[in-house]
């Protein structure tokens, strides 16, 4: 018995063709995320040719042959061709046998539909399929499919610009030690010259080590050792800046040291926690940094008793508001968050008066990040 | 024995490790982490410490009392069990130690996804590590058991429970885990602990005029019975205890602690010299019970020699003082390893089990995961037939071998392995080791080749799940992963080449 329930359950058969098709498309559209490359066209093609049912099917960029489905391989060194002239009109063009010159017996490929991918107005490579007639369906199914993966592949343009826009926001804030600090420093390692020369000079290579790390260019992890290391540099010199006023105590697990972190996710909280937390405060205060051990993951706190802040504040710099002065929460948040996934964003304690809490969580591993 | 002075010792020391232990666990984050001043982020974990600290982890049940009742019970052939077990640091050392910590990976699962790029082989690996671990815990909770019996006089089945609510308690309370000291010390606390009992009872012999043991001939010479299948067996064990530490969750994870590849393969050469140094004394216990206390083997209780060895050799306050150090280093040695094979069996249910479940958070997650990987073991300890402590380890050995090792070998020496043949790999090992060791826990009297064959599977399920990884990523030559040839350059350059590994 052809088992009858499931042919109601599941539709039509004009139902089944729709959810097939778009099963296809469902499953060509990862690949085509990464945009346009040969390795993409090659994972996406099978599904593209289940999607038209032609006999072969090509994928190019504008110089030549990404990925080849079906039968007829000997007509791959014509698709350039083809791409070049349709590259050049810029529209859907089809090709039929003059085109198409073949001796081989039995070919089922004798015309060609070629559409343009376009993204941004460009046109960036072709789809073509490759037929036996030129039918009008088959010119209306090509545009369909070209438009469909031209959408893709401007979700991958958008997709590749977010990333940039982090990497912008990293450089940016690497080049961000802000000109306040710099002047400090060497203020304060200048009033040490005439008095404890030795000190000076040990301020001097901190500041020097301090700089060299931050302006870094190559890398978009680093362990947290490093990062830790970097952050000591600049307590070190704040507290040459402020004496007695600025208390900070480091309890670290050495068990979690050799965890990689994004480059600089650490420092801003920091930086933060002595700009707001104590400048503002009264006879100075405290700012302790904890970094536990919690099997798979690494909890690292930052924590100071300054005047804390309004949590709405902290929630409008948390969804990237410019106009803040918390420049570095939002880009931490947001990076932690992309790197790790978004069960790893910041978190932060804090009330008028009441100090603040910064917490980060980092998993020891994540495929992909490596210092 | 009945409970009564003489279990005064025991007693002493039994509560002595679990109260140290508990407070430890609970306040040891206090004691190893004051106040620091800067600078501390250089200070990485020492190789030497974290040498100690993976003795103190893999030092199980199966190291302090069972080798010692095997060559009572067998005689020497059974040495290959504590050289292999140091041994498989050698093969650790040379083969995979520096990759390992190279690749960034904290689980055995991790390295997989890292390595294949996908989460099917990771999920195979997690079913592995629950199974390996549970494995692992079956002999320790059962030599718990053994060891209250000996030293207390109590039922068997309150070792298994005191052990699995210490545990539980602190690995749900923050784990003793975390913190390498507390491991460390724990090394030391079972070298002292087996060391000075060993060093008065030999003074004891010698004072004894230096008797040899009773009915030697065949005892002290390796195969002297059992003929081509002791060959076979002995082989096997070799290829299981060498390839199969490699593949032991708890330890992989301490690779992790190390700054880098360099100091990965110097701890592990700290590790060898101090197993070595440790090893040397099981045997020395297994020799004098021959002398002293043959009778042990004789009423099947050859795992409890060590602990009523000094008993029976030395009379009045010292010997029960010894007895009452061998008890602490005993039980240390449970909660030790314990520890780290239920934080690791629930580091993984919590990531791949309950952490799927959106109800529950990630610590609680974390906490029932705890409560089912100690319980299960616990279990199953009390229900399941007594294998001998050193053997049921074995058993984990072989399946560690049988699956882990293929994996790590190939995944870090060639470049040619494809997700599918590991995941091939993986079940068929996995699944020759499961069936050989359900063999062996059924079949009462082991005689003949078949049981040869399945008690001491390693010498063929190695091989063929290493030639199904092999034959089976041939086939599927196309999905080799697009990034196998970066991340072998990243696991074998030394970190100090300037070299981009993005």
């Amino acid at each position: 018995m052809p088992r009858p329930w499931r042919r109601r359950h599941l539709g039509t058969e004009a139902d089944r063709a729709t959810f097939r098709t778009l099963h296809n498309a469902s499953l060509a559209a990862p690949a085509l995320r990464a945009g346009l490359t040969a390795d993409s066209a090659e994972r996406s093609i099978r599904h593209l040719h289940d999607l038209l049912g032609s006999p072969a099917l090509a994928l190019t960029d504008t110089a030549g042959l990404l990925a080849w489905h079906g039968s007829g391989q000997h007509h791959r060194e014509q698709s350039a061709g083809l791409a070049a002239v349709t590259v050049e009109a810029g529209r859907t063009r089809v090709f039929d046998r003059s085109d198409l010159r073949c001796t081989v017996a039995g070919c089922e490929i004798r015309a060609a539909v070629v559409s343009p991918l376009v993204t941004e107005q460009r046109v960036v490579g072709t789809l073509q399929v490759f037929a036996a007639q030129p039918t009008a369906g088959l010119a209306r199914a090509a545009d369909e499919v070209a438009l469909w993966v031209s959408a893709q592949l401007e979700l991958a343009e958008l997709d590749a610009s977010r990333t940039r826009l982090m990497e912008a926001e990293v450089r940016a804030m690497r080049a961000q030690i802000s000109p306040h600090f710099i002047y400090n420093s060497l203020g304060a390692i200048a009033s040490f010259v005439r008095t404890d020369p030795d000190r000076a000079r040990d301020l001097l290579t901190e500041f020097a080590d301090f700089t060299r790390y931050s302006f870094r260019t190559h890398g978009e992890y680093t362990t947290l050792a490093e990062e830790l290391r970097s952050v000591e540099r600049y307590l070190l010199l704040e507290q040459a800046r402020f004496g007695d006023r600025l208390r900070v105590t480091l309890r670290i697990a050495p068990e979690v040291l050799p965890v990689a972190v994004p480059f600089l996710c650490i420092q801003p909280l920091v930086e933060n926690a002595v700009r707001h937390g104590l400048e503002s405060a009264e006879g100075g205060g405290s700012i302790s940094i904890v970094a536990r051990d919690h099997d798979q993951e690494c909890v690292i706190e930052v924590e100071d008793d300054g005047v804390g802040e309004d949590p709405d504040v902290v929630r409008r710099a948390l969804a990237g508001d410019a106009s803040l002065d918390s420049v570095g929460l939002g880009n931490v948040d947001g990076r932690l968050r992309t790197t790790f996934g978004d069960g790893y964003g910041l978190v932060v304690e804090t009330a008028p008066g009441a100090g603040t809490r910064v917490t980060v969580r980092v998993p020891k591993f994540a495929p992909g990040v490596h210092a | 024995m009945s409970p009564g002075l003489d279990a005064a010792p025991g007693i002493v020391a039994i509560a002595f490790v679990t109260v140290a232990t508990l407070a430890i666990g609970t306040w040891g984050l206090r004691f190893s982490r004051t106040t620091s001043d800067f600078f501390v982020a250089s200070r990485s974990v020492h190789p030497r410490l974290n040498a100690s600290a993976i003795g103190g982890e893999y030092l199980s049940a199966a190291s302090f009392l069972g080798v010692a009742g095997l060559v009572l019970l067998n005689g020497a052939d059974m040495l290959w069990y504590p050289v292999g077990w140091t041994a498989g640091y050698l093969v650790l050392l040379v083969l995979v130690a520096a990759p390992l910590r190279r690749s960034g990976a904290y689980t055995l699962p991790d390295f997989a996804e890292a390595r294949l790029g996908s989460r099917g082989v990771r999920a195979a690996c997690s079913v592995l590590v629950v199974a390996i671990g549970w494995l692992y815990l079956l002999p320790q909770f059962q030599g718990a058991g053994l060891t209250l019996r000996s030293a207390v006089g109590a039922p068997t089945w309150l070792g298994p429970v005191i052990v699995g609510v210490v545990v539980l308690a602190n690995v749900t309370s923050g784990g003793m885990r975390s913190i390498t000291f507390v491991q460390a010390f724990q090394y030391w606390l079972k070298l002292t602990a087996l060391l000075v009992p060993a060093a008065v009872l030999l003074v004891v012999w010698a004072g004894d005029s230096s008797p040899p043991a009773s009915g030697a001939g065949g005892w002290s010479v390796p195969l002297a019975s059992g003929g081509p299948s002791g060959l076979y067996v002995t082989y096997s064990l070799i290829i299981a205890t060498f390839l199969g530490t490699m593949g032991l969750p708890h330890v992989v994870v301490r690779f992790y602690t190390n700054p880098d590849g360099r100091a990965a393969r110097r701890t592990t050469l700290v590790v060898l010299v101090l197993l070595g140094l440790f090893y040397l004394l099981p045997p020395v216990y297994g020799a004098l019970g021959r002398i002293y206390a043959p009778e042990l083997a004789v009423s099947g209780r050859s795992d409890a020699l060590v602990l009523e060895l000094p008993r029976i050799m030395v009379d009045g306050l010292l010997g029960e003082v010894l007895t009452g150090l061998v008890t602490a280093g005993a039980f240390a040695a449970f909660l030790s390893t314990s520890s780290g094979l239920s934080i690791a069996v629930a580091g993984v249910l919590s990531q791949d089990v309950t952490g799927r479940s959106r109800r529950l958070g990630g610590v609680a997650a974390f906490r029932l995961a705890a409560v089912v990987a100690v319980t299960v073991p616990c279990v199953v300890a009390l229900l399941a037939p007594n294998l001998g402590v050193a053997r049921a380890v074995g058993l984990a050995f072989a399946m560690a071998a049988a699956t882990f090792c293929p994996l790590l070998l190939l995944g870090i020496w060639w470049r040619g392995l494809t997700p599918y043949g590991a995941v091939a790999g993986l079940v068929v090992g996995g699944l020759t080791s499961a069936v050989a060791i359900a063999w062996t826990v059924g079949v009462a009297d082991p005689d003949g080749w078949v049981d040869a064959l399945m008690g001491q599977p390693a010498a063929w399920t190695v091989p063929l799940a290493l030639a199904t990884m092999v034959s089976v990523s041939l086939l599927t030559r196309d999905s080799v992963p697009a990034h196998a040839d970066r991340f072998l350059v990243r696991l074998h350059t030394p970190e100090t080449l300037e070299l981009d590994r993005g």
